[in-house]
Order: structure tokens, then sequence, then C-alpha cells
């Protein structure tokens, strides 16, 4: 466990991320509707954009803080706020007390990213939820996002919830915690590295003999997934959230 | 003999090389791009590297069998390197007090050239002709085997590893395995060749015997002995060097004059400060709960004793170290003991190798030293070969936060303003990038102008060839990612999500 | 260079921000195991058989007959040895008393420059030690100038001596019980096995540049 978690609240804010918002809707819905079945209200600011970490990675702390700013401003007042990405996360919690460091709203910042929580460890240890898996049986494997587990210290939250479906086998990946060579930015400044590290992992993910690819960061999921494509495998590439919600929504 | 020697003794003087170099191959991100392609088409190389790594990586864990252990452990090598760190200025001069007074001969040295120069005077004075080198990466800073050969002296490498590339006339490419990019038959190659064509090396044990023999004659007769340094001990002026073959021991030993080379970063309080140290580097290096020889050198020959050096000196060289101190966030830089455990466990390594890198020191620690070492405007474009995974920093034995150090360093040379060293194309890609990051901040600080260009994206990002600049080098080994029907904001308003 | 030396200690002087680290934490402390004298030398002979060495168990009254044993096996026909240290002397008198099945026996005498033939010719060289580590399966010497450094370093057979009661369990006790301070002996040394390298991709092989073989009379 990262940290102590409070008791379960009445409402939360959800942070969609920049990502799921535009490539994985489904997922920030699922992520939405699992956290509505446990009885919490869910607030979803308009406004809000990104936490800022693509500009952050690439050095460009001051264009970052300005982005992180607004963001900030979107979700006043002191309810949890829950985000399905390790790494924007990560980036949150981690990175903005550093990167407001000296500013006047640092103190702000700070307090802002007490809140933040990511999604599965939200799901495991806040509302401790219990999945009555409604699916047919299916193999998943699932890929552990670098972020989420060495700069947020997640640990296998995600599994857990997913080992709860009693028809779903988890097939573990080799080399499940190497980098899936997304690494933001890296993938275009380093193509070819990030492209081998990639392909590595889908050899990985394919040797498993698994149905599904799960993974709780959007970004190594459109990594990996879009990777999985051009080789015109069956894999399917999911969020875990839309898989949990899927499997278990019922009629 | 490389390729700098060559033309110097063609053209005398020999051409200008541009001021940072490594080993006449100036660092450039568009040498960096062309040698890690190469290395990524290399098939044998990925082959040894990927053996090695995972040996090396599997070797770890055994080790540390125990992770709460493990990381007080950690903790405790950690904080002892960030004390001497913290201390540098007063341990280093009662380390240069108490070797003086044991008789070991202290010098500094601020730039490479310096130290180079200090050697060589030191080397004239004892008439060396020979000297015998054990393992020292500061030693590869200063490009000193060249130098000395430049200056009529031949710098013998001992170290097995070491011997075998310099004998193959190429660098090291990790800090503690320098011939791990070689495989059993390469190696053997080299021995037939080069070493000894008229005996028999096909294994191992044939190659490491006709080695045993060869350098036996050389360190009977080097008039110069040379070293680095592992750690080095304020409170009793002791130099401490691990090694599992003897060659180091050899060089300390045999030879009547011996100098030993030290970043200043090295230094440690107590002698109580070595044994955790000792056990995480040979943990985290080999997989060793110890290496074979540890080896506590305090003076030179005293009176009565039959042997060790007659002169033993010690240079300390800078080289960019106290300008690394000046921010508390990059001093942590100076904590590495140079243990190798981070280049073991980094993925980009592993699959482009040391030589790509172009610099003393590959990996992890490489990208963060080198930047720092040479300069950001010339070297910065290495910060920008990790994926920031974290790999490193897990199995760092004193906990050197290398991905933030990473993450200051790119933002360092976002702010550089300093464009004479680039090229042409690399200053409009630097514009680009400004340009690029301005505009992202604009749309993602403005509501309105990000749900707008998310809508236009939702509709029409499917229609982009992925042959576009941008997309090019993504679509290669993926497909372009599909944007969702409708982006998730959409979906919130549809379904009547609340929204404060 | 005296320039060199104040600009780098002003250079750092200079940027210093804060406290010394240990002044700001408290550094953690690993607990050591105390062993016994039994599972000191367990710990000890499984460290070090684990790495090649050959190590033989014996009573000082017992030495002689091991001793003479390992000589005919190894087929060692002459040992360098310190001269006018205890276990010199008992070779000596083993010597006088049975000289068939002792090897020669060659005092190191002389500085190095005067003997590097003999040196570089012997069969196997003796020495003591001044205790042990068994944590890591280690010996510890202080070549000093009746056993000078390369006497463990260059003939190919090294034999030592050890007096069990002399095993510390941690290299950190040694340090504290020895006491070693200003003025740190000449040279210390931990030796942990016959010398060897992997670096032929990773092949383990034993006996490069030190000795090949190791061999340690464990006295009870």
């Amino acid at each position: 466990m990262r940290r102590n978690y409070p008791e379960k609240p009445d409402k939360v804010y959800f942070m969609g991320t920049c990502l799921a918002d535009m490539l994985y809707a489904e997922a920030g819905m699922a992520g939405i509707r699992l956290l509505e079945r446990e009885g919490v209200k869910v607030i979803y600011p308009r406004e809000q954009t990104c936490c800022g970490q693509p500009a952050f990675n690439s050095g460009f702390q001051e264009e970052a803080l300005e982005v992180a700013l607004h963001q900030i401003s979107c979700f006043p007042k002191a309810y949890p706020i829950v985000v399905p990405s390790g790494s924007c996360g990560a980036m949150m919690v981690r990175h903005y007390p550093e990167l407001f460091e000296g500013h006047p709203l640092e103190q702000k910042a700070i307090e802002f990213s007490s809140r933040i929580f990511e999604l599965s460890e939200f799901l495991h240890h806040v509302l401790k939820i219990s999945l009555k898996d409604q699916g047919v049986p299916v193999k998943v494997t699932w890929h552990t996002s670098c972020h989420a587990k060495r700069e947020l210290g997640l640990g296998d939250e995600a599994k857990q919830l997913v080992k709860q479906l009693e028809n779903v086998e988890l097939k573990e990946l080799e080399r499940e915690d190497e980098c899936c060579g997304f690494g933001g930015t890296f993938s275009v400044k380093q193509p070819m590295i990030s492209g081998e590290m990639v392909l590595d992992k889908c050899s990985d993910v394919l040797k498993t003999g698994s149905d599904y690819l799960l993974s709780g960061d959007c970004g190594c999921l459109m990594n990996i997934q879009g990777s999985l494509e051009k080789q015109q495998s069956r894999v399917q590439s999911m969020h875990f959230a839309s898989f949990l919600w899927e499997r278990t929504r019922g009629s | 003999m490389c390729s700098r020697c060559i033309l110097h003794l063609f053209f005398g003087s020999g051409p200008v090389v541009p001021e940072t170099s490594f080993h006449g191959q100036p660092l450039s991100e568009k040498g960096f791009h062309e040698a890690s392609g190469k290395a990524l088409k290399d098939q044998k190389l990925r082959k040894n590297f990927k053996r090695a790594m995972n040996g090396l990586m599997q070797k770890r864990r055994v080790m540390f069998p125990d992770s709460g252990e493990l990381e007080t452990l950690r903790n405790l090598a950690g904080g002892i390197r960030r004390d001497a760190v913290s201390r540098l200025p007063d341990l280093l001069e009662e380390l240069e007090t108490n070797c003086q007074q044991n008789g070991i001969q202290v010098h500094w040295a601020q730039t490479t050239e310096e130290a180079n120069s200090i050697v060589l005077n030191i080397a004239r004075n004892a008439d060396a002709k020979l000297a015998v080198k054990g393992k020292s990466m500061v030693s590869e800073e200063m490009e000193l085997n060249h130098f000395l050969a430049e200056n009529g002296i031949e710098a013998l490498e001992s170290d097995l590893g070491e011997y075998i590339i310099q004998v193959d006339h190429e660098l090291p490419s990790h800090i503690i395995m320098p011939a791990i990019h070689k495989n059993r038959e390469e190696i053997s190659e080299v021995f037939q060749k080069k070493v000894a064509p008229a005996k028999k090396s096909d294994t191992a044990e044939e190659m490491t015997e006709t080695a045993r023999q060869v350098l036996r004659d050389k360190f009977r007769r080097a008039e110069l002995g040379i070293s680095g340094v592992n750690f080095a001990v304020a409170e009793t002026g002791t130099l401490c060097l691990v090694e599992n073959e003897g060659n180091g021991r050899f060089c300390t030993t045999m030879p009547r004059v011996h100098i030993a080379l030290m970043g200043i970063e090295k230094v440690v309080g107590k002698l109580e400060d070595l044994p955790p140290l000792l056990t995480v580097l040979t943990r985290s290096a080999t997989g060793q709960p110890i290496t074979t020889y540890f080896n506590m050198i305090s003076s030179p020959r005293q009176k009565g004793e039959k042997d060790g050096p007659e002169e033993v000196h010690l240079v300390l060289l800078d080289n960019g170290r106290s300008r690394m101190y000046e921010d508390e966030l990059l001093r942590d830089t100076l904590l590495c003991i140079r243990c190798g455990a981070c280049m073991n466990h980094c993925p980009v390594y592993t699959r482009i190798g040391g030589h790509a890198y172009q610099s003393v020191y590959p990996g992890p620690i490489g990208k963060i030293l080198t930047p720092q070492l040479e300069g950001i405007d010339t070297a910065g474009y290495l910060a920008d070969a990790s994926s920031l995974c974290g790999a490193c920093v897990e199995a760092c034995p004193v906990k050197i936060p290398i991905t933030d150090i990473l993450l200051k360093l790119r933002h360092k040379k976002a702010q550089s303003k300093k464009e004479h060293h680039w090229t042409e194309l690399e200053g409009v890609k630097n514009l680009f990038e400004k340009i690029t990051w301005k505009g992202w901040k604009f749309a993602f600080s403005q509501p309105w102008f990000y749900r707008m260009q998310a809508s236009i994206l939702s509709r029409t990002a499917q229609f982009l060839p992925d042959q576009l600049p941008m997309l090019r080098s993504w679509s290669r080994f993926r497909m372009v990612p599909r944007f969702s029907e409708k982006p998730l904001h959409q979906l919130v308003e549809d379904a009547g999500i609340a929204e404060e | 260079m005296d320039a060199s030396r104040s600009q780098i200690l002003n250079a750092l002087r200079n940027s210093r921000t804060g406290i010394p680290f240990s002044e700001s934490q408290d550094l953690p402390k690993i607990p050591e195991p105390e062993w016994n004298l039994e599972e000191k030398v367990e710990r000890l002979k499984n460290r070090m058989e684990a790495v090649h060495t050959e190590i033989h168990e014996c009573t000082e009254k017992g030495f002689g007959k091991i001793f003479r044993e390992v000589i005919k096996q190894k087929k060692i026909t002459n040992l360098l040895y310190g001269k006018k240290t205890n276990w010199g002397n008992k070779l000596e008198a083993m010597r006088q008393r049975g000289p068939k099945t002792m090897p020669e026996l060659i005092p190191y005498q002389q500085k190095i420059e005067d003997c590097k033939e003999i040196l570089f010719s012997v069969d196997a060289g003796l020495t003591q030690t001044i205790g042990a580590i068994a944590e890591t399966g280690s010996l510890i010497l202080k070549p000093d100038g009746q056993e000078p450094r390369l006497l463990s370093l260059v003939p190919p057979i090294h034999l030592a001596v050890l007096d069990s009661k002399r095993i510390y369990s941690t290299f950190g006790e040694a340090i504290r019980e020895e006491g070693w301070s200003r003025p740190m002996p000449t040279n210390v040394l931990l030796i942990s096995g016959p010398s060897k390298t992997a670096d032929i991709e990773q092949t383990l092989v034993y006996g490069i540049h030190g000795p090949k073989q190791l061999i340690l009379f464990l006295i009870r």
C-alpha cells in the first residue's frame, strides 16, 4: 500500500486524462460507472484538460506548470480525485510538489496532489469492491505501467480486481514490468529503440496465448495495442476499467 | 592503434579534433541515432547483451532475496554516500592530510589534460617505458592510454576484459564487464589472430591461461602501475580496490611506482563506512557476496618491507564534478559507486549495448553523467534516450534519483540558449520543439480550444496519412491510434454526470 | 597544481548548501549476526568452498600430517614462506625432522627487485592470516616485512593458515576489533578464494592472474 487510504466518501471527482478523453473514452466512462455502482457520486468538471506530463517530461516545465495550474483550478473542492492512469497519477502526486516549489500556489498544489488516487487503488483499497463475473471464460494478461509501479508505488491492485472474476484466467506476462517502450515523447524521439521494445512486449503477450491484454495506462495501451494490431493479432487490448465493467455489468 | 594515433602518425600533429569527443568521435545526436540504429539491427550483439543482462539481473536477485533487508541496505549505503558527498571538501582535505602522512603523494587536477600531464610527469621521472593498468573509468575519461602512447609509454590493460578490447582496438561497452558485447567465438578470434597465434584458444580456460602467461611477463617488467580507486577512506588515508582477477594487486604492488586515479566524489569518511558499501557494490555489480580480493592500500613500501611500490601517487580528478555539486539534485549524480546495476536493468541499454552511447559511461548513469561532464549543449540529447521507466532507480544500490535528474537535464536543455554547437538542422528542430510546446500549452490551458481540437481530431484523425513526418516513426511499428467516436467529456455530458 | 587544489575546494565550498546529511537524518542500522564459533566456521567454509577454496581442518598437532598429504597431492616441490614467523618456524622444524616429505623451503628474504626469478618460478607460497570473516568467507592478511604482499599473489598455489578463534562474524566486527586506525597498516587484504574471471561470455574460470589454488589450513 502506498499510503493511508481514507474511508469511502460520498462524492469524488473523476479526472479523465487527455488520452482517455480522446482515445479511450469508453474506458473513462467505465471507470465512472464502476465508482457510481458503489454508491459514490461522481463529478466530472467539464473544463479539465491534461495533467501536463507530456510537456514536463520533455523539459518544458514552465508550459507544464501553466496547464497544471488550470487543472488544479478545475477540482477546487476537497473531494478525492480519481484518475484512470498510473502515469498521470504519478505526475500529479510525485511531480506537482517539485514543479510548484517556490510558487505562490505551492500549498494548493500539494493539497491537490494529496487528493489524487489512481482508479485501481481507489476501487481496491477505499471502496473495497467485490465483483461478480458475468462473462464467458477468457484468458487475459496484464502489463504493468512503469510509472504506476515505480513512481506512484502501486502494487497489484488491478490484478487483484481481475482475479476476483471467476471465469477469467490471468496469465503472467514474462518481463511483466519491463517498459513497453512508450515513454511519451520517447516513442517519437527514439522511434527505433521504442519500436524494438514494443515488439518484444507484444511477443511476450502473444506467448501467453491470452485473448486480452489489460493495462491501467492509456499510453501503454495505445502503444501495445497499436503494435498488436499492426501484426494483425487477434489479442484485444483493453483498459482494465472497460474490462471489469463489461464483465460485471449484467444485462 | 586508434584512429587518432594513426592520424598523428601520418599527419604529424593531426587534424583538429572537436573539443568534446570520445576517442576521436565527436559527440552528436545524429551519431547516437546512427550508432543505436546499427546496434538494434545487429542480432549477434543483441543476443550477447540480452543473455548477459538477464544473467546479471538474475544474479543480483539471488544476492538480495529479502526485499525489506535490501531496502534498509540501500538506505544505509545511500545515506553513507550522501553524507560523504555533503561533506566533500572537508573529506578531501582530510584524505589528503592522512594520505600524505602515510607517504602517499596527492595531486589535484581540474581537467583531464592536467591529470594526463601529472601522470606523464610521474612516469617520466620514473623513467617508465611500460605501465600496467587495472580497470579505471577515470582513466577512460582521460583517454590516458592514448595520451601515454603518444608520449612513448606503453599502457597495457591487465583486466582480462579490458585487455581483450584493448588488443582488438575497441572501447569498453560496460563499466564492469568491458568485453560483454563479445561472445566466446569472437574473443577466441582475437586471441588467435592478435595475442598468441601459436596457442590453441577455443575454450575460456585456454584463453584465460594464455592471458595469464602473457600478462605475467608484463607485470614483471613494468616500471609503472596505474589503478583506479573504488573507495578512499579519509579517516585513515586508505585507497580501497575490489577485484576478482588479481591484476589490480599486481599493478599496485609489483612496479616501483603506483599511480591511483580517482574522481573526487569517491571519498568516504570512515573505515566503518566500507562494509555496507562493499557489500552493495559486489552484490549489485557481479552478484557476489564479495570479490576475490579487497585491497586496502595505505602507504608505499615501508622500511623493512620487501615489496610494494616505493612511490604511491593519488591523482584527484574534478573534470566537471565540482560543477555538478552546485545543484542539490544534480549533486546526487556523485553518489554513484560505479556498480553497473543501472545499465544491467535498463531496457534501452540492453537493446543498444554500450558503444552506441559513444561516451565513457554508458547506460543510465552515462545519460546523467555525460551531459554534465561534457555540457548540456554537447551531450544533452543523451538525456532524451530514456523512457523514464525507472528500472534503474529501482536497481541503484545508493538510490540515485536517475529519472528525476534526467527530467532536470531535459529542462536545462529546453532552456538552453547556446546554439553554437548545433547544426542548422538541429537548430530548426529545437525551434520547432519550442513552438510545439507553446502551442500545446495554449491548447491545453484553454478548455474551449482543447474541446474543439478534440472534436475535430475525433472526426478527422483516421484520414491522416500515416506517412506524415510525425506519424511515420510511430506507424512503422504500430497502427495509428483511433480516436473515440465521442470524447469522454461528450459522453459524460450525454450521460448527465454532474459537473461540479 | 596548488591552484587546482584551491580552485576545486573553493568551488565545492561555495556551492555547499544545507548541513551534512548525517546531521539531518539518522542512518539505519543493519542488525549484525552474532555467530558462535561453530556457526562461524561453518559459514566460512561454505562461502569459501563455494568459490573453490580447498579447506583442511586440523589441530596444531595434526597439521604436520595433513600438510604433508597436501604437498604430496599437489606435487609441491618448493615453498616460499616468511622466515622468523610462527608458522615459518614450524615448517623449518618439520623439514628438519623429515626432509623427504617436505618441500624445499625458500625463505622470502630479499627485496622483490632481487628475487623475481624465485617468486615467479616457485610452486607455492605460504602465509599466515590475522583473522577471517565468516559472513563473506574471507581471510584477512596483513602483509609485512616477513610475509610480503606478493607472497600471496604470485605463486600459483597459495597455502594459508588460519586460527579458527580469529574468525569474525562480519567485516564491520573485524574493523572494530582489529582497531585499525592511523597509522593503518601499509596493506590489508581480504582474500576470498583463488583468482577468477568471467569476462569471457560470463563463463567462470578459476586461476587467472592471482593464485590458481587457495588452500586453507583451518587450525581448531
